[in-house]
């Protein structure tokens, strides 16, 4: 039997004095490590990829020139370049728009309808998507696509093969079969970030009060003008959240245009092929500014539209 | 009572279909790794067989890019369990200046798209001229599985209160002591959860990690160089079942470890 509050007055004891005395430096001590990390690994490399952007390459040997000029940038102009992040906005704003639509009833039924056994099976029903491999979802949209796949097949079986034809014949969004069409692509992107989209929805929905939703019925509203006039108003911090995930996502995705799409280029895949087979690192790095800017762009104005209340 | 009263008949094949949409697409990986045709995607398949499995056992060039992922994910998953508590400990002590900074650089790698944190990655690389390996990979998948454990623990951390850790003191327990027996055993199964989402996100990652990999290849880009040049299509089913089984479970007991609490997990990918 010891029987002493304080068994030792070793190091440990000393150094809990001196936590004690000076909590900020227990703080900083525990901040240290993580943010050595961070900062040296995420930041610096975030710099390396703004220092490479401002590099050019030379055309004749084809290496790097480490001096600065915004000749790399320039090149992002030129109509072809232009044309790939001109077509990658346009997709992820299809997308966003598209993944509002379809998670709105799942987020709503989760948040206000979904009891019990219920909620829990949404919950996973929303969280297991989400989080299974990533390049196992996109493989099973191109066993889907593929043209003597189970899409042809089904609409073989109830005599639509015609109308799928005739879908895949309209110009530009159509293509040899819906796996080397933009339909494709947008699917996949659709179903890869549907999840993102609904989980911020369902918090703000859950936050509606039903007060609201009695008032408004009270006062005579029908359930799509409570709907428009209420519900909408109110989760659209929610909605403005997850299309930050979806938009970014799709502005920085590769692997899926690259599985299923046609052969013309997104942003992602600029940049990968620009620093790969081309060797053309700057080019690279300036093309992958694009998406950060363009978000940037879009987070301030999220955040005057009051999102980041949701996340 | 929270209920609204019964779904519009609308709202709930609104809500099945858009659940179904989200499920049914996985069920054809299992599938297709018992048809028997292998140069096509053809539907239905023509016919059974269970060998894909074996001959996916013996294709040797499946094991070391299993093996390399599995390393990756292990030590990646124990750095960002370490940077990432501790992380959650400062933040749960005190407000204090940069606060906000703190937590936006924490979320930043994994709100960017993978893209960015790759190619910034691939651009620090050329400029200080490191050679890929995998520590190459480990560097960026630690950077973003730091947020995964992070957000586990600082919601473990807030319910935990500052008063257990002022009782521990008064008792008579310095701060090591405080941590080992107050603060881990509660702090246990957030860390547990964290952990293996962690795993899971890393095991399965391909964007960033296609930029850091250099010659090296993991099972989630040897998956892709078979998605883009097809040999035995069955036999990527099959390595596809083992990447979804190495996401699918974890997160399941993930859930399962932080039911209950207001931080169930999972829900800050």
């Amino acid at each position: 039997m010891t029987g002493a509050a304080h068994p030792a007055r070793g190091l440990a004891d000393l150094l809990t004095g001196v936590f004690w005395r000076r909590p900020k430096l227990l703080t900083a001590l525990l901040l240290l490590p993580p943010l050595l990390w961070l900062g040296v690994v995420y930041v610096g490399s975030l710099i390396a990829l703004l220092v490479q952007s401002f590099y050019s390459i030379d055309q004749f040997t084809g290496l790097v020139v480490p001096e600065f000029t915004l000749k790399t940038y320039g090149e992002l102009l030129i109509p072809s370049n232009f044309d790939v992040i001109l077509r990658t906005v346009a997709m992820a704003a299809a997308v966003t728009i598209a993944s509002v639509v379809v998670a709105f009833p799942v987020a709503f039924y989760a948040a206000r309808h979904a009891r019990g056994r219920w909620k829990a099976i949404f919950y996973l029903g929303i969280m297991l998507p989400l989080w299974s491999s990533y390049l196992v979802k996109v493989y099973a949209w191109k066993l889907i696509l593929a043209k003597e796949g189970i899409v042809t097949w089904a609409a073989e079986g109830i005599g639509a093969g015609n109308l799928l034809n005739a879908v895949l014949a309209i110009p530009v969004i159509g293509g040899n079969s819906l796996s080397t069409s933009y339909i494709g692509t947008f699917l996949v992107f659709l179903y890869v970030w549907l999840p993102y989209m609904i989980l911020p929805m369902q918090a703000s929905l859950e936050r509606v009060p039903t007060s609201m939703l009695e008032a408004s019925a009270d006062l005579g509203a029908g359930s799509w003008r409570t709907f428009r006039s209420v519900i909408l108003p109110l989760a659209l911090p929610g909605v403005i959240a997850g299309s930050i995930f979806t938009f970014s996502l799709t502005l920085g995705d590769y692997i899926i245009p690259q599985i299923v799409g046609s052969s013309r280029f997104f942003i992602g895949q600029a940049v990968y092929s620009l620093q790969g087979t081309a060797g053309n690192i700057p080019l690279a790095a300036a093309f992958a500014v694009v998406p950060i800017a363009i978000m940037l762009v879009y987070l301030a104005v999220a955040r005057k539209l009051g999102a980041f209340d949701a996340l | 009572m929270h209920s609204d009263g019964r779904a519009p008949l609308g709202l709930t094949l609104g809500a099945i279909a858009g659940l179904l949409f989200l499920h049914l697409p996985i069920l054809l990986i299992f599938l297709y790794a018992f048809t028997t045709e292998d140069r096509s995607y053809q539907f239905p398949p023509p016919g059974l067989t269970t060998k894909w499995f074996a001959v996916a056992w013996n294709r040797e060039d499946i094991w070391p890019p299993l093996y390399l992922s599995l390393r990756v994910a292990a030590i990646s998953s124990a750095l960002a369990l370490v940077l990432g508590t501790l992380c959650a400990a400062a933040m749960a002590r005190a407000k204090f200046f940069g606060r906000d900074t703190v937590s936006l650089l924490v979320v930043l790698p994994i709100a960017l798209p993978g893209i960015i944190t790759g190619m910034s990655l691939r651009s620090a690389f050329a400029i200080g001229e490191i050679p890929f390996s995998t520590w190459t990979i480990v560097l960026g998948h630690a950077t973003f599985c730091i947020v995964i454990v992070y957000n586990n623990a600082v919601a473990r951390f807030r319910r935990l209160g500052a008063s257990m850790l002022e009782a521990s003191a008064d008792l008579g327990a310095n701060s090591f002591q405080t941590f080992r027996h107050v603060i881990l055993p509660n702090l246990g199964s957030a860390l547990l959860a964290g952990g293996m989402l962690a795993f899971a996100l890393s095991f399965d990652e391909v964007i960033v990690t296609t930029f850091t990999a250099g010659q090296q290849s993991t099972l989630p880009i040897w998956m892709l160089n078979e998605l883009v040049r097809p040999r035995q299509r069955p036999v990527t089913n099959v390595v596809a079942i083992v990447v979804f089984a190495a996401t699918f479970l974890p997160i399941l007991a993930a859930y399962y470890l932080t039911r209950g609490g207001e931080e169930t997990a999972g829900g800050g990918k």
